[in-house]
């Protein structure tokens, strides 16, 4: 049997790179578009402050893309690094969109992203357009494959378990790509990014604003945020991706598990606002309802239900058994009795195979289990549902604040008073974290949800590892933490330095540092090593 | 249009080569430059110089290496999972290196210090460096078999250490693979710099190609006597459903020469490989450098392919259960992925191809310390 910590680690260590990547992620899906917004209109227009603008926020794009890349190739040598089983078990499928995304979206992205930057004296202004929008076009790609990727994860459709070859192979590429999961995931998590980059732009502009410097620049930048942030932030909250939680029944064990709805209630079941779930007890304690809401959300009806997780782990425990029974015959089949017999009782049981696997963390052969270890694999059988109900809930916080920035931010600026009214552009400015709480937490609440599975009803996180050792672990996820926390903090010095220093960084001679000298050498002379040089 | 399910195998197993190729001449490229950095700009102007050949293209570089490991991943999932897991510390640190990379080019022009700009030539250096030396490390390791098994569920288990990586054949590989790039990122430097920096790398040209001419050569006399190469025995027909653990393999000496003597017309590899390295050094020599980088991308593409054809069909056999050995008709996907997977790159390299050109066509110039002066600000 595979050592427990090992596989504990690994999932520690796939945690912690995939969230650190994503907090490059959103900001570059979403801070492309508002690149392409700001250069078309100085294109269209040929007033340089929005080349100025495309220049200046592409920048800092440039710091944050740089670290994207870095944080991705890990992502890439993962899957075959730690969890080589599960790049055997469903590579047939998975690793299609993975290799499409190479070859479609990689490739444009970073093959025009130089030219983005160390193109604007070699290219005429409409090929530079051009790029921005290729860089963009890419980088929203590559989102769509790696989502597509995901909901195969959360809903594998589009294939089937073959015993011969041991793994899951695709049955219908089409249903892959248009798996309802994938979709939904695509426009809410892009959705998500578009946000953060308004989010990270207005605060920015909000704090120029608020020092009273580059007011023309500063205004002009907040005003795309607004625009680009308010739809966005309708977009993600409207589009949420709650409609994709019908689809097979590791994303409605989620959906329980995020509602803490341990039984089913009659419908429309009402929302727990605030409550202490428990896996030990199976309940929720001091829960505050709210009537018919999560009905709405959930199933947007007044008369479907939305099932409770006991009654689902009851349904569990028919899958382990029937799990055991595909287990049973599986051995027989790869065991040299591929007769007839086997193979049709094989198939009638093989929907269940994944669950007979949840056994394999009590017993090497499930065919065989006890009660006592049925029962321990059927409570196996959801997530731990407290993390998952408050950051759920964090999340969707996160998501209406921003939504009532946004709704302030563009009210008042479309009135042309966002200048006045200081203590808006204050929380703009403190609100910049906002959006990456809540795409992290969001991020944490799909895959967390998705336990005890890697692939929803097929392999357990569980089987899905390398066979390496919890020394090997430690020693990586010792690197990674060593590596990554450096480029962070190097990261986050370019950033506040040339948010600082905001559009006199781009050395025209027409912005604040530089028109006022005395102000520009207090700021270079204050990092009397660092001088500014870019 | 379906085609065959064995000849999709095959076409795989040339794709991924491609991509292999398409990696070395290009993101080997910048490793070769990045290799060289420390070496070749003596100030501060002349390494901008150096950085900025290769500044807008090396993202799009790199990105032949990331679609050879998901192409492997989607086309040959044993083999990306046991390599990757097997292969651990080796692959960690070639990623580890890999980080510098992005980094070092965008961050290193952001701040004037020297120190900062110091620490991220020698980021580059290793960036360059390292996975260059693992690459190469790697397939040595290849060409000897690799310790690793599968069970019955075919879950790979690799019983090796990382140090038994490290032999002296996979070094000697790994300074054939090391020594070919960077030869090849000094010709590319010398063709897009003047006189200075281009002379220095005239030099390195010079000196790194007969290195590796004389590795490549010491590497194929060695894998012809003094090492053991594999044999399929027996196994089921080419366009049986995948299963690696049906067939029969044995490690015989002089194995991996079969190939080239059953199909002579392989030999044109090495060949290639020779020839294209001998005519880098003189058309570097003769103040060619075009014609140069076009002879040492023919000759990264013959040595790659030398070792190829020497282990086709095997793509990691296994010296501790030979039967366990992965091959190109049973450690590959479904006829339907490979199928999905062609059109795909069918369809899309042609399309990169056309726009890499584009992007090289617009930002081609020799690249000078004045320019880099002139844009202080802009350039990398």
């Amino acid at each position: 049997m595979l050592d427990s910590t090992m596989i504990e680690l690994s999932r520690w260590q796939f945690a912690a790179t995939a969230l650190y990547h994503f907090i490059f992620v959103p900001l570059t899906l979403g801070l492309s578009w508002m690149l392409v917004i700001m250069e078309t209109v100085y294109v269209m227009t040929g007033r340089e402050i929005y080349r100025d603008m495309t220049k200046f926020w592409g920048k800092l794009f440039g710091i944050n893309f740089a670290l994207g890349v870095t944080t991705g190739l890990t992502m890439e040598f993962q899957f075959g690094t730690n969890w080589a089983y599960y790049s055997h078990y469903v590579g047939d499928v998975f690793g299609a969109p993975l290799a499409i995304e190479g070859l479609m979206a990689f490739f444009l992205e970073s093959t025009f992203i130089g030219l983005f930057f160390l193109g604007w004296e070699r290219l005429s202004k409409r090929q530079h357009l051009t790029v921005t929008f290729l860089t963009a076009l890419g980088s929203n790609l590559s989102a769509l494959w790696i989502l597509v990727a995901n909901g195969w994860m959360q809903n594998p459709v589009g294939s089937e378990f073959s015993y011969e070859t041991m793994r899951m192979e695709m049955t219908s590429f089409s249903e892959l790509l248009l798996n309802p999961v994938a979709q939904v995931k695509f426009v809410h998590t892009v959705s998500a990014g578009y946000v953060t980059a308004a989010m990270f732009v207005a605060g920015i502009s909000a704090y120029y604003l608020l020092k009273g410097r580059d007011i023309a620049f500063a205004k002009r930048s907040f005003s795309v945020a607004m625009g680009f942030g308010l739809a966005s932030v309708l977009s993600v909250i409207v589009l949420g991706d709650e409609s994709g939680y019908e689809a097979g029944d590791v994303q409605k064990t989620k959906l329980a598990a995020i509602e803490a709805e341990w039984h089913t209630e009659p419908a429309p079941a009402a929302f727990t606002l605030i409550g202490f779930p428990s896996n030990e007890d199976e309940e929720t304690h001091g829960a505050v309802k709210i009537p018919y809401l999560m009905g709405l959300i959930a199933t947007r009806s007044l008369d479907k239900e939305v099932a409770g997780l006991k009654e689902l782990m009851v349904q569990h425990e028919q899958r382990i058994r029937s799990g055991m029974i595909a287990y049973d015959y599986l051995q027989r089949l790869r065991g040299g009795e591929d007769v007839p017999i086997n193979r049709s009782m094989f198939e009638e049981h093989k929907a269940d195979l994944g669950y007979g696997l949840l056994l394999k963390r009590y017993t090497e052969n499930p065919a065989n289990a006890t009660e006592e270890q049925i029962k321990q694999a059927t409570k196996d059988s959801i997530p731990e549902v407290a993390p998952l109900f408050w950051s759920f809930r964090v999340m969707v916080a996160a998501g209406f604040w921003m939504l009532l920035l946004f709704l302030l931010g563009f009210y008042f600026n479309a009135k042309r008073v966002i200048e006045n009214k200081r203590w808006l552009l204050r929380l703009f400015l403190w609100s910049i974290p906002v959006p990456w709480i809540a795409v992290e937490t969001g991020w944490f609440v799909a895959e967390f949800g998705r336990q005890p599975w890697a692939i929803g009803e097929v392999l357990p996180t569980y089987m899905a590892t390398s066979s390496l050792t919890a020394t090997d672990l430690m020693l990586s996820l010792a690197g990674f933490l060593i590596f990554y926390t450096v480029l962070l903090v190097i990261e986050m010095y370019l950033m506040f330095k040339f948010g600082r220093l905001g559009p006199s960084s781009l050395h025209t001679g027409k912005y604040f540092h530089e028109k006022q000298p005395s102000s520009g050498t207090a700021t270079l002379a204050s990092q009397p090593q660092m001088t500014l040089s870019s | 249009m379906i085609v065959d399910y064995e000849v999709l195998k095959f076409i795989w197993w040339v794709l991924v080569g491609v991509l292999f190729i398409g990696f070395a001449i290009t993101d080997g490229m910048d490793m070769g430059v990045g290799t060289l950095l420390p070496f070749l700009g003596k100030k501060d102007e002349e390494r901008r110089v150096i950085i900025n050949t290769v500044g807008p293209h090396w993202d799009g570089n790199q990105v032949w290496l990331i679609t050879a490991g998901g192409a492997i991943f989607a086309a040959w999932p044993l083999v990306y999972a046991s390599a990757f897991s097997g292969f651990y510390f080796a692959m960690l640190l070639a990623l580890f290196a890999l980080f510098f990379r992005p980094v070092g080019f965008d961050y290193r022009s952001k701040i004037a210090d020297p120190r900062w700009r110091n620490a991220w030539d020698w980021g580059l250096f290793v960036g360059g460096t390292v996975p260059a030396l693992i690459f190469g490390v790697a397939f040595g390791n290849l060409l000897q078999g690799v310790p690793f098994h599968l069970d019955e569920f075919l879950r790979p288990y690799y019983t090796g250490s990382f140090w038994g990586l490290l032999n002296p054949f996979a070094l000697l590989a790994g300074v054939v693979s090391l020594g070919m790039l960077t030869m090849h990122g000094g010709v590319w430097l010398q063709l897009r710099t003047e006189e200075a920096i281009a002379n220095r790398a005239k030099s390195w040209v010079k000196w790194t190609g007969i290195i590796t001419i004389l590795a490549f050569a010491g590497a194929g006399v060695w894998l012809a006597l003094g090492i053991d190469g594999f044999k399929v025995v027996s196994m089921p027909a080419l366009d049986a459903t995948p299963n690696p653990l049906t067939k029969e393999v044995a490690i015989l000496s002089g194995a991996w020469m079969e190939n080239y003597k059953l199909y002579p017309w392989t030999l044109a590899f090495p060949i290639l490989g020779f020839a294209g390295m001998g005519l880098t050094i003189v058309l570097s020599m003769a103040n060619r450098p075009g014609w140069g980088f076009v002879m040492s991308s023919l000759a990264l593409t013959g040595i790659i392919m030398t070792a190829g054809a020497a282990m086709f069909p095997f793509i990691m056999p296994s010296s501790t259960n030979p039967g366990s050995s992965l091959i190109a008709w049973d450690a590959v996907s479904s006829h339907l992925t490979l199928t999905v997977m062609f059109w795909a790159a069918v369809i899309f390299i042609p399309i990169i191809l056309g726009y890499t050109t584009w992007t090289y066509y617009q930002m081609w110039r020799t690249v000078t310390v004045e320019e880099i002066k002139a844009q202080e600000h802009l350039a990398y």
